[in-house]
């Protein structure tokens, strides 16, 4: 058995800034555990840029930004074990880990924190009718066979879902050379960033169907077609409007789910609408002494909010090991009317580690203009005008510690009311 | 000159052939997919029936019961997953209960033993998340669970290494009677001379029948549509639960796989194309409503892949497995529907005496392997094993699928293996890599490599499942040029 102070698990964006975080608070003795043969996570595969404008305040590609945080890794000396993937973690912090080179390992460690980022949601989980031929292929997965691997997985393309990794593959096989036939959303609005609808669909004539679905997918060895239907309001596809378009490859870009094997091996608590553990004010899980931050814990659409969240976790998790226990008096955060989720769930407002917090939501739905409220039972904490509200782009609001601390709130909710619509009636 | 070619791989054509590599006798199986287990014998519901349900007296009843004997024994000696693990019939009202002692006294008289009538509590007690409205169960123990494509595999591997040829992606297109006892079975890979041929062509056994000349018959498909759910649900029930049946069908089930998920279906709608897999949004509200009415909170939004399997149907609604008196040495084991997966050890057996019958001289090998090749399973072994298959092969330290936790070992061993996996679904078969909850979004592109550097091939040569189904389409820039080339002429 080896103990450690510190392990964390998968060497993304979240993993290594957590990683450097905590070395730079004074974790000495930290392991990084990372599945694949490099650094970096979904970052390595996302060639296109756009990563950093918080961070960084310039425009980076995926393996730049990745690069930047592995340099620095590197020299402040984190100790890091490549082709290396956990397959059981316990409650208390064991952890069995295995590698072709170092066999089975297993490992003791005082603190943990999770980053094992998120998986793409597959056919079967939305149903689509018809056979299962080949040329179904989750975005991820096709960018991973085109930018890594250099092949190609289709030709002409339909691509199911608005999500942000559908957009820059519309782009990317679009560049190669490939024919993007359509998009189509279900839902009455894009569930990617504006940016990626301008810049990966507008500029290259693709249209974005929006209320369409795939209702079948024909061909029994290759996929040879689908056929796509608007739907009504209740997203039931209308059969009138049903049509085939023909095409080799369909593209599912249907929304991601975080990662939680592990975490529900340790019986950590997890939220069922963001599908990633309940994690407090410093990203600690329901099991003290384990941390999670980036895409396990919620879907980021920005990998500049992962970094934020990581950096907080790692100071958190070294806040732990020198014995810092908080006072564990939470503040139940809540989502009220037109906010889907926010994150932390948890706050235990003395032991804020800085003089903010950040908070992390996403609306139910679009709108232009609408007031954030934020509450706790006493009453109005603070209001907020907030303009082109979509659930895709990720809702930060910072609130300092004087407005939680020393009040003794139980609650905090956060809503959002909608303006320059008549809801009069 | 072979003594005997079987026609169709799938669990029938399977367990004949291993059965009969016991024997020494040269054997070729002929199969038109690119794997075996590709027809109906991987789209089913899986469970090695008790045998309460088929009529008394019948094909379907006889064997049902006697294959369902034999399983315990040949899923040990083949190391196939194999759970007697009990099916429940429910009844919901008055009509269904009264129904139960119908099938109960049906069930006696086809020999099933034990069998009995359980009432309201004991069945809540067993299966908390029933219906409420569940009155009473037909409780019968020696219902069990397999893995049907393994064991149809499992079968294939042994005979092969007992001598049984395979021609794979070698449909039979004809057969010429030479004479008595003499045949010439052709396709597009070659003809075989033989001295018998048994027909377990599955949905296509009446055209093979007809082929030959032998008696004709009709197999209709007959449609069932399935949805999967995630592992995390794989407790909701412990049995498999079914309805009390109609005159068609066994009616919709919510049942465990021997694998651990929970599945509902299937539904029953005969059909015209025996090629039709597709599941259809019409079947999935069907059989939602069916699996309801057993278990009302089923986990909708945690469903991870939908199938759909055909039952082939004869005119004579039973199992039709005979010599045929018109062509002498050709055998029908055709009609094979429900319960042909629980009988295929027993038919296996008769298909042995009637070859015996009609003159076939069967000596037993003395070097008749009974195991097939060890087999891992990574996900199911405790550390201290782990720890020592990675010191011995370091590929099982590298995990492929994260979801069914298969290393690279475990693929590379299914390539290799005896029948030896040549697409991404027959590693997926052979392994459960990408049947997860990520359906190989995270997997397949590492099986496509691996397959690549096992076969020696260029990954665009690579299927999903068999020729047409290529994985990949091109290198990438490798369309800018024709791009290029069409825009000119614009
Ligand atoms: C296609 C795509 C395009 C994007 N585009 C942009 C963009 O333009 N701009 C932007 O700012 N953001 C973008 N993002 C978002 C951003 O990249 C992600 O939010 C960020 O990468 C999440 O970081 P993470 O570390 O949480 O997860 P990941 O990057 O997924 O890293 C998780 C790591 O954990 C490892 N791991 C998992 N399980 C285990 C285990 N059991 N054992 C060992 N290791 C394990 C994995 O191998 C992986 O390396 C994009 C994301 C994607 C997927
Ligand atoms: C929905 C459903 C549920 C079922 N549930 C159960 C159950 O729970 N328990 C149970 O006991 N049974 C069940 N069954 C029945 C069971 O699945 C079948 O009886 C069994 O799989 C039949 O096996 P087979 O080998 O005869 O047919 P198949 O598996 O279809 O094999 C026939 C093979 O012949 C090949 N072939 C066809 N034509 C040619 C040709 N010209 N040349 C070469 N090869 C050819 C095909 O490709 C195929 O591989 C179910 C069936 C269905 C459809």
């Amino acid at each position: 058995m080896i103990t450690k102070e510190l392990v964390i698990i998968g060497g993304g964006p979240a993993g290594l800034a957590a990683a450097i975080e905590a070395k730079k608070h004074g974790a000495k003795d930290i392991l990084l555990i990372e599945r694949d043969s490099g650094l970096g996570g979904i970052l390595q595969q996302c060639i296109h840029n756009g990563f950093g404008l918080h961070v960084f305040k310039e425009e980076l590609t995926g393996p730049e930004y990745a690069d930047r945080f592995i340099k620095e890794l590197e020299e402040i000396g984190i100790e890091v074990l490549l082709d290396t993937m956990v397959i059981d973690l316990t409650e208390d912090k064991q952890i069995i880990a295995v590698s072709h080179k170092k066999g089975l390992l297993q490992i003791k460690a005082d603190a943990v924190i999770l980053t094992m980022g998120c998986r793409e949601r597959t056919r079967g989980a939305i149903n689509i009718p018809g056979y299962r031929p080949a040329g179904i292929f989750t975005a991820g997965t096709a960018q991973r066979f085109v930018n890594i691997e250099g092949y190609m997985p289709g030709k002409e393309i339909v691509i199911l879902g608005s999500g942000d990794i559908g957009l820059i593959m519309a782009r990317r096989f679009t560049l190669e050379g490939a024919k993007v036939k359509c998009v189509a959303e279900i839902m009455p609005y894009s569930n990617g960033l504006t940016r990626n609808i301008v810049q990966c669909l507008e500029d290259f004539d693709i249209p974005l169907l929006l209320s369409h679905t795939v209702t079948y997918i024909h061909g029994r060895n290759r996929v040879e077609g689908v056929t796509i239907a608007q739907v009504d309001d209740k997203l039931n596809p209308i059969p009138s409007t049903e049509k085939f378009i023909s095409c080799d490859t369909l593209l599912l870009s249907v929304g991601l789910i975080p990662e939680n094997e592990l975490s529900k091996m340790a019986d950590i608590q997890i939220d069922n609408v963001t599908g990633g553990p309940v994690v407090n004010q410093r990203m600690e899980t329901s099991v003290p002494g384990i941390f999670a931050c980036g895409n396990v814990v919620h879907v980021h659409d920005l990998v500049d909010f992962v970094t934020m969240e990581s950096r907080l976790a790692g100071r958190g998790a070294v806040n732990y090991l020198k014995n810092k226990m908080p006072q564990q008096k939470f503040i139940k955060v809540s989502p009220g009317s037109d906010i889907r989720y926010v994150v932390p769930q948890l706050i235990d407002a003395e032991n804020i580690l800085d003089e903010k917090q950040n908070f992390f939501m996403r609306s139910t739905r679009p709108m232009e203009k609408a007031r954030l409220f934020i509450e706790s039972e006493d009453g109005l904490i603070r209001a907020k005008v907030l303009q082109h509200i979509k659930p895709s782009e990720m809702i930060n609001i910072e609130l300092k510690k004087e407005e939680l601390a020393n009040k003794d709130i139980k609650t905090l909710k956060f809503s959002l009311q909608e303006e320059g619509v008549d809801n009069g009636n | 000159m072979e003594d005997i070619v079987i026609i169709g791989a799938g669990v029938t054509g399977c367990s004949i052939a291993r059965e009969l590599s016991r024997y020494d006798i040269n054997i070729t199986l002929v199969e038109k997919e690119e794997d075996v287990a590709c027809g109906t014998s991987k789209a089913n519901s899986a469970v090695v029936h008790a045998g309460f349900d088929a009529t008394p007296g019948t094909w379907k009843a006889k064997l049902n019961v006697a294959g369902n004997k034999l399983y315990p024994a040949l899923c040990e000696e083949l190391d196939v997953p194999f759970k007697m693990n009990g099916s429940l019939v429910v009844a919901v009202n008055e009509e269904e209960v009264n129904a139960l002692d119908e099938l109960l006294k049906k069930g006696k008289m086809n020999g099933v033993n034990p069998l009995r009538i359980i009432g309201k509590d004991e069945l809540h007690a067993l299966e908390p998340n029933l219906n409420p409205d569940a009155r009473a169960a037909l409780d019968a123990p020696t219902g069990g669970l397999v893995c049907p494509y393994e064991l149809t595999i499992a079968l294939a591997e042994n005979a092969n290494q007992n001598g049984v040829k395979f021609w794979l992606n070698a449909p039979v297109t004809d057969i010429e009677v030479m004479g008595d006892y003499c045949f010439l079975v052709k396709t597009p890979k070659g003809n075989i001379k033989t001295k018998y041929v048994i027909n377990a062509a599955g949905l296509f056994a009446d055209e093979i029948s007809k082929m030959a000349g032998a008696e004709e018959y009709t197999i209709t498909p007959r449609k069932g549509e399935y949805l999967i759910f995630d592992k995390q649900f794989g407790n909701m029930v412990k049995k498999a639960i079914f309805p009390t049946p109609t005159k068609i069908s066994k009616g919709i089930l919510v049942c465990p796989t021997v694998d651990g998920n929970i599945f509902i279906g299937p539904n029953s709608n005969d059909i015209e194309d025996k090629y039709d897999t597709s599941v259809n949004a019409a079947g999935i509200e069907e059989i939602i409503t069916g699996g309801r009415k057993l278990v009302p909170n089923l986990p909708l939004k945690n469903v991870i892949t939908s199938f759909a399997g055909l039952r082939a149907v004869s005119n004579t609604n039973d199992f039709i497995i005979e010599a045929s008196k018109l062509v002498k040495g050709f055998i029908n084991v055709g009609g094979i529907q429900s319960p042909g997966l629980t009988s295929a050890p027993a038919i296996a057996l008769m298909v042995k005496d009637i070859l015996q019958d009609a003159g076939l001289d069967l000596k037993k090998k003395k070097d008749f392997i009974p195991h097939r090749p060890k087999k891992y399973r990574f996900r199911e072994l405790g550390s201290e094993e782990r720890r020592k298959l990675i010191e011995q092969n370091s590929a099982f330290g590298h995990v492929i699928c994260r979801c069914e936790t298969v290393t690279e070992a475990e693929i590379i061993d299914a390539i290799r293996r005896p029948v030896g996996a040549r697409s991404i679904d027959a590693v997926k078969r052979r392994t459960r890599a990408g049947m997860g909850r990520c359906q190989g979004g995270f997997c397949s592109p590492r099986v496509l490599e691996i397959l690549t550097k096992e076969l020696g091939a260029d990954p665009l040569e690579i299927t999903k499942k068999g020729p047409g189904s290529n994985m990949l389409v091109g290198r990438i820039k490798e369309f800018l040029q024709d791009e290029g080339g069409d825009q000119n002429d614009n």
